[in-house]
């Protein structure tokens, strides 16, 4: 188990660089370092002067890949590549743009982010297991047959319609919470329940229907006709015998997005004026900040990878016939 | 009026596509094994009323297709010179719904602008008031018949309508024989024939800011849709199924590699590897005005990129469920018999595994389509979706969505936007179900000697 986490861990590695190369080479393509310079220092007065200091001063003024001046090991370290990667791996993402240390505005956002993430995940999970469980139960009834044509009419809405029509309905017609906004403390609950409840409707309709499937899969299988023969009821086989097999197929979506809740959502935290992690990529795709974009790739990719790990590890909690070795 | 035809890069894949589709019926009218998936699909009533409704959106997509420029009046004797405007034959049949612009907001059904402005009135007084639209009910003399005609004519085209829909039911009667898609045949028409009886001479779905027709604008989204949604399929098609298949059947290195690119690309958050596509897109695109003709051909090489982009970045989720499905084929019996008679890899993954995992890119394909509608809007929003110029469902609702905040409240770009594309996904999603439960071969049959 440890030898297998070691080695899982030590595999990241490489997909970590390939993801750090990949995206430095999307995003310098696109800006070279003299037009991050001009961006950022006014299109009026920019002498060669002016932007050679600026890319001094942010390390930019290297090489990207090959630095063919530098010694030895220099030929591969001293360059912009190299520079702005290797930190990466340590979690020191540097500096914005409008100069603040992202690794602290990281820290800052991660709070707000996982406010509404959290609780969307929990309540969101809860309540799609719940309401899959009751198609189950009710299964080929017309009840059964409602309950999948509203999750296929919930999830052929689009999900602006919730954020937009949620806000509306709640905020603007009923006056019950702000539109948006946020506070931390105690004054937080009134900022996040809209967004937790959105959240929630939003993902009832694709959920429910999928884990309704895996249930329905489960349910067909030989070991239900035992435990019915035995004369178990149809809720305790539900409860006890299908939903602890169903619990693989599920575990192999959910966890893997457990660590992406740090990651907050983009949509919803930009809509309610949230400043979490979600709404500070956006604002900095749109401000073209090319190391903060970076900086939150590089934590998207190593929480997903995480994922995947603790994805295998729930495998052995939940499967005993699973061993990692 | 002579007119040059257009053919837009889209437009050449659009027809790409179609003709693969149709040479597809072909092969598979042929071959009974392959034809009987289709005919449970064609059993199925929801399947044929949501494919009816799909063919109504596909038929306004295929015309907006059509694209020509139009020649200008010439002065001189000097070679022709056409209108820099692109138009499609759908614009030429909807001609007073893309004339008719208003200033600036109006509500469905509107006689009066959304905003007041200073008129003079007929005794020379400066008044501000709401003014009369220009079109929307132009034909009225008093303000009071709106009602009445709106319901004369909405009843009149009803009646049109449900006639053309009777005729084409009966006409078709041994073909289409549920009789609830026969019913929706007939509501379809009916409803198309008040709509079309209606926005001649009114709003009916209200003017945006500029005084577009919001009907004219959800309209023509249609078409943005489909073409995100299919198109972005052709570009996932082929990465997934080959390196898919090659990395399940080949392991070794080759699996290695492959998975190693696509745990790459998946590990990166999606909207962020996209918008880091686009944006380079965007600015390649920038810098070449030269390429493009018209500011139609540039917008429109957008949307392709935006499609190939989509695909590149989505690919990886197929790849993955083919890698998984050639593991499983390749330990069956008659593949290990192949490989033991000496048949060359090739023909076996060309000719035993491609069409045993048909099934599931099909099914992938349908279940996409609605996804990717419903993507491009969300996109639009963060701002790395169609060009802004773009007619989309995307664009409409970002151009529309700060106006919830007036007051009185601008609610119809929104909901026409919304119920546009709710109707379009609802059918993809419903005719996807269908095809995913007469392709998949979990699910055990006795009829038609399956």
């Amino acid at each position: 188990m440890i030898a297998y986490l070691i080695r899982r861990i030590l595999y990241a590695i490489p997909i970590l660089i390939g993801v750090n190369l990949l995206t430095f080479a999307l995003f310098f393509v696109v800006n070279t370092p003299d037009d991050m310079a001009r961006m950022q220092l006014g299109i009026k007065r920019v002498t060669p002067e002016a932007i050679d200091r600026w890319k001094q001063q942010r390390g930019y003024d290297k090489p990207l890949f090959v630095n063919t001046a530098a010694d030895s090991a220099g030929t591969f370290t001293d360059t912009i590549f190299w520079q702005k990667s290797a930190s990466m791996f340590v979690f020191d993402f540097g500096y914005s743009d409008d100069g603040r240390s992202i690794s602290r505005e990281i820290a800052t956002r991660m709070g707000p982010s996982l406010a509404i993430a959290l609780p969307t995940f929990l309540i969101g999970l809860v309540v799609y297991v719940s309401f899959a469980l009751l198609m189950t139960l009710f299964r080929a009834t017309a009840l059964d047959m409602a309950g999948v044509a509203l999750c296929v009419l919930l999830m052929s809405i689009s999900g602006l319609f919730y954020i937009i029509g949620g806000q509306f309905l709640v905020s603007k017609l009923w006056h019950l919470v702000p539109i948006s906004g946020y506070a931390g403390g105690a004054d937080s609950f009134k900022f996040v329940v809209l967004p937790i409840l959105i959240g929630v409707v939003g993902g009832v309709g694709s959920s429910s229907r999928w884990y309704r499937t895996i249930f329905l899969e489960e349910i067909g299988k030989d070991y239900v006709r035992t435990a019915r023969a035995k004369g178990l009821s149809e809720l305790r086989v539900l409860f006890t015998h299908v939903l602890k097999n169903a619990m693989i197929p599920i575990l192999t979506g959910v966890v893997v997005v457990i660590p992406l809740l740090f990651m907050g959502s983009l949509l919803t935290e930009s809509f309610f004026g949230i400043p979490g992690l979600g709404s500070y990529t956006i604002d900095a795709i749109n401000a073209q900040d090319f190391s903060v974009v970076r900086a939150m790739v590089f934590l998207g990719s190593v929480l997903y990878i995480a994922g995947l790990i603790l994805t295998d590890i729930s495998y052995t909690v939940v499967d005993p016939r699973v061993r990692l070795q | 009026m002579t007119f040059i035809p257009v053919i837009l890069w889209s437009d050449a894949l659009v027809f790409l596509l179609i003709s693969a589709i149709i040479a597809a019926t072909v092969y598979v009218r042929k071959r009974p094994h392959l034809r009987l998936p289709w005919q449970r699909v064609a059993r199925s009533s929801v399947a044929m009323v949501s494919m009816l409704v799909l063919s109504c959106f596909l038929i306004i997509g295929l015309l907006d297709t059509l694209h020509y420029r139009v020649a200008l009046p010439q002065a001189g004797s000097g070679e022709k010179v056409y209108s820099p405007e692109v138009l499609s034959v759908f614009d030429h049949l909807v001609g007073p719904l893309r004339t008719h612009t208003e200033k600036t907001y109006s509500a469905p059904f509107a006689l009066h602008l959304y905003a007041k402005e200073s008129m003079t009135d007929a005794q020379g007084n400066v008044v501000r008031d709401y003014p009369r639209l220009q079109y929307g009910g132009a034909h009225l003399a008093d303000v009071s018949q709106r009602a009445a005609d709106v319901v004369q004519r909405a009843v009149a085209g009803l009646l049109a309508g449900a006639l053309v829909g009777l005729l084409l039911a009966w006409s078709l009667r041994h073909h289409l024989k549920q009789r609830a898609v026969q019913v929706t045949m007939v509501a379809l028409a009916a409803f198309i024939g008040a709509l079309a009886s209606l926005a001649v001479v009114y709003h009916v779905l209200g003017t945006d800011k500029v005084g577009q027709d919001v009907l004219y604008l959800s309209l023509k989204s249609i078409r943005t849709g489909l073409i995100i949604g299919t198109l972005t399929t052709l570009v996932t098609l082929p990465l997934a199924l080959f390196l898919g298949v090659a990395a399940g059947y080949f392991r070794g290195w080759v699996d290695d590699v492959i998975q190693y690119v696509y745990t790459v690309l998946s590990s990166i958050p999606s909207v962020l590897l996209i918008a880091a596509a686009v944006l380079i897109m965007q600015v390649t695109i920038d810098t070449h005005p030269e390429w493009f003709e018209t500011s139609a051909a540039r917008a429109d090489l957008r949307l392709v990129a935006l499609c190939l982009i989509l695909g590149l970045t989505s690919w990886t989720g197929l790849c993955r469920l083919l890698r998984g499905e050639t593991l499983k084929l390749r330990e069956m019996e008659y593949i290990q018999a192949a490989q033991a008679f000496g048949v060359s890899s090739m023909r076996i993954l060309s000719r035993h595994i491609m069409p045993n995992v048909m099934h599931i890119i099909l099914i992938a394909l349908v279940m996409d389509f609605s996804a990717l509608v419903l993507a491009e809007a969300v996109l639009s929003y963060v701002g790395v979706g169609v060009d802004p110029s773009m007619i989309s469902f995307g664009t409409m609702i970002n151009g529309a969505r700060l106006e919830m905040g007036r007051e009185p409240v601008v609610w119809w770009a929104l909901a026409s936007a919304f119920v546009f594309m709710l109707v379009l996904v609802l059918a993809a999603n419903l005719l996807a179900d269908a095809v995913r439960d007469a392709f998949d071969p979990r699910l055990n049959r006795t009829e038609g000697g399956a």
